[in-house]
């Protein structure tokens, strides 16, 4: 790139781009379903619709896929890459090695088929003339604008039906099944049948050029499967947006930041299809802040009113939400903050993907803050955790945050359907009117039950005793003004006594144990993915049986520390280069058991891949 | 109340019943805890007018809620109406929790208690957004043109040429609140003095009976650290330099209207619960509907060394934010969860759509 190097391909994680080996690849036999393709675009030339009916087409024939945008800071003109991988097994993380080109950048096309490994296939522009660089990969060049024009009259669209080509030839060379490719197309465009019969036209035309002028010369196939039966596609932002609406949230205020915004969009969308009554009034309020502090003030505002409210917001928005985050934590005011993690510090880059939140968010504010972060694992869990989320911080009566990433949040993923709560929401301790009749008062941060959490009234309770004075100064239990000091240790005392319940109360990890192994790993979040493809890796390649602990939540539940205490090595998976996650389990952890801690990073940007974790953790064992 | 300290109550029970406004309340059950501000501050006359214009409106205190940012200004709402739920936050940052609150619950009356440096040095970011939103509330700016807790520095209100106590001059422009609020989108907008008690309690009665942002500035001298010779914002000050633009009259919804006006020179405004605010023009050519107008009051004001007081602006065709957002009724807060949680079906059919 001339002015901005966003290089994403597989080459530029490597330190240096060098021309691979170039001997010739022996004759090979087949890989059904186990294979990845990039396809490498610019963004703006609306690509998206191509790459979401080529995912589609391979999850309609029932083989499990994921695909991931990778995408710059920018709106149109600078290089983006989509990553499509079919794997039999189940495996849905980042492949670090890209088995199918489609070359459709010429910016980056030499760079990009160069970054190939051996053995590997390239559709590209034929006027690219790629093959000059590697004659040890499958090529197949292709006349796209030829072909364009001559099933899309239309020069202006000619744009968005070239991307449709590359589906055909894909398809063809794949030998995929051309119902499931139209099925998925016609799915993606709905109702505007003629843009479909268009873009349907486009993926016939790439398939008959591809069966007319190409001899297979790659081992990759797909196959049908039945693995996706009765699954769905959506991505984490969505996912939290459904949950957000099913657990009734009813105040949204909000600032656009990447990777955040979609979830907030999405649940606009959600909310005026289901939440305004026959009369045209509507059950929310969705406000677009001036800035991430009158975002988190409202949500706070909104939650002593009574509201379920919640805001999304991704780094820099949560470094401006810290003095608020103080004050939800000090005057025990429910929120729901979604912080959809992104590559740090400062702008740092906005597009890419990082767990590099976790240290600030659990800490976030002046003086003795901490605060309770759910940590999604899947879209599911982005649903339930948005849920459990909400219920949490009326129970808890504080700001809860939901640590999802972009990997997660931006990305299509296939999961089972998502289940209909089944409890009732869960409102917290707040007295009624009658309550405070029959109980004759109360004192707002009185520990009545033992649990450190007092009872809270609303705004609008018709009784004279109901009003309390929140404050984020000092204040006794009764809500009054005070700098005693035995007053203040009281109340900071009650308030580390509802951390403990918090943790009671916290998603428990998600634990894989054969109890026979020594070695444990820790993930959380979209570290998870990689992690579990490595455990295979390990035990398949090295014949090392690991156990494996997903954390789901801070504070830490006991089985966490148990989880250490009986491993002699745990390594700690993680997405930032501070060994966040370790250092918050360090802090919580018995002295005996922090020396059980190893650390594996990743923190390029990229989404972390299996193969990443097992060459670092066969390097760190000595095997 | 059992969370903060009743009031003292009068030595002798009185041997007349006690007097009782419209919804059968004494004033009593509008006053709030013992304020620690100091004597002479202009903000405790403010509050003391808060709890006539409360009390004297039959407002019931519950349906009130006190939100306030930090300062001395800030405190004040633990020292009147104890019987409304109350909001101390975060500097500069009430706006926005204001407007979440009253999300939460748009059945509230609100009432926001803030100061010249929580408004127009920190917090100007949300005090902007706050006014071009016409968020219903009663915004006061308690202005004494320095910041009180932290000793006596300038805040952005200060006049230009206006003296610290140690001698220093400010020689940046003032932010007028007032002008911004208009030119922003608040719907009724004006100033005054706490040593004004009619005024004062005229406007603040107003401004109970309107829907929509109302944004009062009122010249709160703080006789500790700005009310000496030099300064902008004394009562010695405001005595030689307050121009009153128009005299206000109020009369509320439920009494009857028997006083006459004079069309010629007077204005007289339908407010939103029924009320009337009857303004009596002391400036030629003044209009209270006319932005362009008013915003040029004040801006010939500040060229002639005068302080303008009275309502310089009122729109009650606006309608409020939470209007704009079509809300049910009731409040958002306490819908039951058949209203605010979909059904299975809609869940199955949105997962059949993913298929």
């Amino acid at each position: 790139m001339a002015t901005e190097d966003v290089a994403l391909a597989a080459s530029a994680e490597q330190s240096i781009l060098s021309k691979p080996d170039t001997h010739h690849q022996t004759p090979q036999s087949t890989i059904v379903n186990d294979f990845s393709i990039q396809i490498a675009t610019v963004n703006g030339s609306g690509s998206q619709s191509a790459n979401s009916v080529l995912l589609r087409s391979i999850f309609r024939m029932g083989i499990p896929v994921s695909g991931k945008n990778l995408f710059p800071s920018n709106i149109a003109g600078l290089p983006t890459w989509y990553t499509i991988r079919a794997s039999k097994d189940g495996y849905v993380a980042r492949k670090k090695e890209i088995d199918i080109l489609i070359a459709m950048n010429p910016e980056t096309s030499k760079e990009d088929i160069l970054s190939l490994p051996v053995g590997a296939a390239a559709i590209y522009e034929e006027s690219a003339d790629l093959k000059q660089f590697r004659d040890d990969v499958a090529c197949y060049p292709v006349p796209f604008d030829k072909l364009t024009a001559a099933v899309c009259p239309e020069a202006k669209l000619r744009k968005l039906v070239k991307n449709m080509i590359y589906v055909g030839v894909a398809a063809q060379l794949l030998q995929m099944d051309m119902q499931a490719v139209e099925a998925a197309l016609r799915k993606q465009f709905a109702k505007k049948v003629k843009a479909a019969d268009l873009n349907w036209a486009a993926v016939q035309a790439g398939y008959e050029y591809a069966a007319a002028n190409f001899t297979k010369n790659d081992p990759f196939l797909l196959q049908p499967m039945n693995a996706t039966e009765g699954k769905i596609i959506i991505d984490g932002n969505a996912a939290a947006a459904l949950g957000s609406i099913f657990a009734g949230c009813t105040v949204v205020m909000w600032y656009p930041i990447t990777p955040s915004s979609s979830l907030v969009e999405n649940f606009i969308d959600l909310a005026k299809r289901y939440r305004i009554g026959p009369d045209g009034k509507a059950t929310f309020a969705i406000v677009q802040a001036e800035d991430e502090l009158a975002a988190i003030g409202a949500v706070l505002g909104a939650g002593w009113a009574g509201a379920r409210s919640m805001t999304a917001t991704s780094g820099p928005g949560i470094s401006l939400m810290a003095e608020f985050a103080g004050l939800g934590y000090y005057a025990e005011l429910p929120g729901v903050i979604f912080d959809v993690q992104r590559t740090g510090p400062s702008t740092g880059m906005p597009t890419r993907n990082q767990q590099g939140d976790l240290l600030s968010v659990a800490y976030l504010s002046h003086g003795d803050t901490k605060h309770v972060m759910l940590i999604p694992g899947s879209v599911r869990e982005c649903y339930e955790m948005a849920m459990d989320a909400f219920d949490l911080a009326e129970q808890l009566q504080t700001p809860i945050f939901v640590m999802s990433d972009l990997d997660l949040g931006m990305n299509n993923w296939m999961s089972e359907p998502f289940a209909y709560p089944e409890k009732p929401l869960n409102r917290g301790k707040v007295l009624s009117a009658e309550d405070l009749t029959r109980l004759g008062g109360f004192a707002r941060y009185k520990d009545v039950d033992g649990d450190g959490i007092g009872y809270r009234t609303l705004p609008g309770t018709d009784h004279p005793l109901a009003a309390y004075f929140t404050r984020g100064s000092g204040h006794n239990e009764k809500a009054l003004y005070t700098e005693r000091p035995d007053d203040y240790v009281h109340n900071m005392e009650r308030l580390s006594r509802k951390f403990e319940t918090a943790r009671s109360l916290m998603p428990q990890p998600e634990v894989v144990q054969s109890g026979k192994s020594r070695i444990g790993l820790i993930a959380f979040g979209t570290s998870d993915f990689a992690t579990r493809e490595s455990r295979d890796q390990l035990l398949k390649e090295f014949k090392l049986d690991t156990d494996y602990l997903r954390i789901r939540a801070f504070p830490f539940s006991r089985e966490i520390h148990d989880f250490i205490a009986s491993h002699d090595r745990v390594y700690v998976i993680e997405q930032n280069r501070d060994a966040q996650m370790l250092s918050l389990l360090k802090l919580d952890l018995d002295a005996k058991d922090i020396v059980r801690l190893r650390s594996i990073r990743h923190f390029n940007g990229l989404p972390l891949d299996a193969r990443t974790i097992t060459d670092d953790l066969v390097s760190q064992e000595g095997i | 109340m059992a969370t903060n300290p009743v009031p003292s109550a009068p030595l002798e029970a009185p041997r007349t019943p006690a007097k009782t406004n419209r919804i059968g309340l004494q004033v009593l059950d509008y006053r709030g805890g013992k304020t620690t501000l100091c004597a002479g501050c202009g903000h405790n006359a403010i509050s003391e007018r808060i709890i006539d214009a409360f009390y004297e409106m039959g407002v019931q205190p519950e349906r009130v809620m006190k939100l306030s940012g930090i300062g001395c200004s800030s405190k004040s709402p633990a020292y009147f109406m104890s019987r409304s739920h109350s909001f101390n936050s975060v500097h500069g940052r009430m706006p926005s929790v204001a407007t979440g609150a009253l999300l939460g619950n748009h059945t509230m009356k609100a009432l926001a208690v803030s100061g010249d440096g929580d408004s127009a040095s920190i917090g100007i970011g949300q005090f902007v957004h706050l006014m071009r939103r016409n968020v219903p509330m009663i915004y006061i700016i308690e202005d004494n043109g320095v910041y009180g807790l932290t000793k006596g520095q300038f805040s952005a209100t200060a006049d230009i040429g206006s003296k610290l106590k140690t001698g220093v001059i400010n020689d940046l422009p003032p932010i007028d609140t007032c002008t911004l609020a208009i030119q922003l989108g608040a719907t009724f907008v004006g100033r005054s003095f706490s040593g004004d008690k009619k005024q004062l309690l005229a406007m603040l009665k107003a401004a109970i009976a309107h829907n929509g942002t109302v944004l009062l500035d009122v010249i709160s001298p703080c006789v500790t650290f700005n009310d000496h010779e030099g300064s902008t914002k004394s009562y010695k000050y405001m005595q030689e330099h307050d121009e009153a633009i128009d005299e206000v009259g109020f009369v509320p919804f439920f009494q009857e209207i028997d006083v006459e006006y004079d069309p010629g020179t007077t204005i007289n405004v339908q407010m939103h619960d029924g009320s009337h605010m009857r303004l009596r023009k002391l400036h030629e050519d003044f209009d209270p509907t006319d932005r362009v107008a008013s915003i040029a009051a004040q801006l010939h004001a500040h060229a002639n060394n005068e302080v303008l007081t009275g309502v310089f602006y009122i729109n009650t065709q606006q309608p409020s934010f939470t209007e704009m957002l079509n809300l049910v009724d009731e409040p958002l807060g306490t819908l039951p969860d058949d209203r605010v949680r979909p059904g299975r079906a809609v869940l199955e059919e949105m997962m059949q759509r993913l298929m």
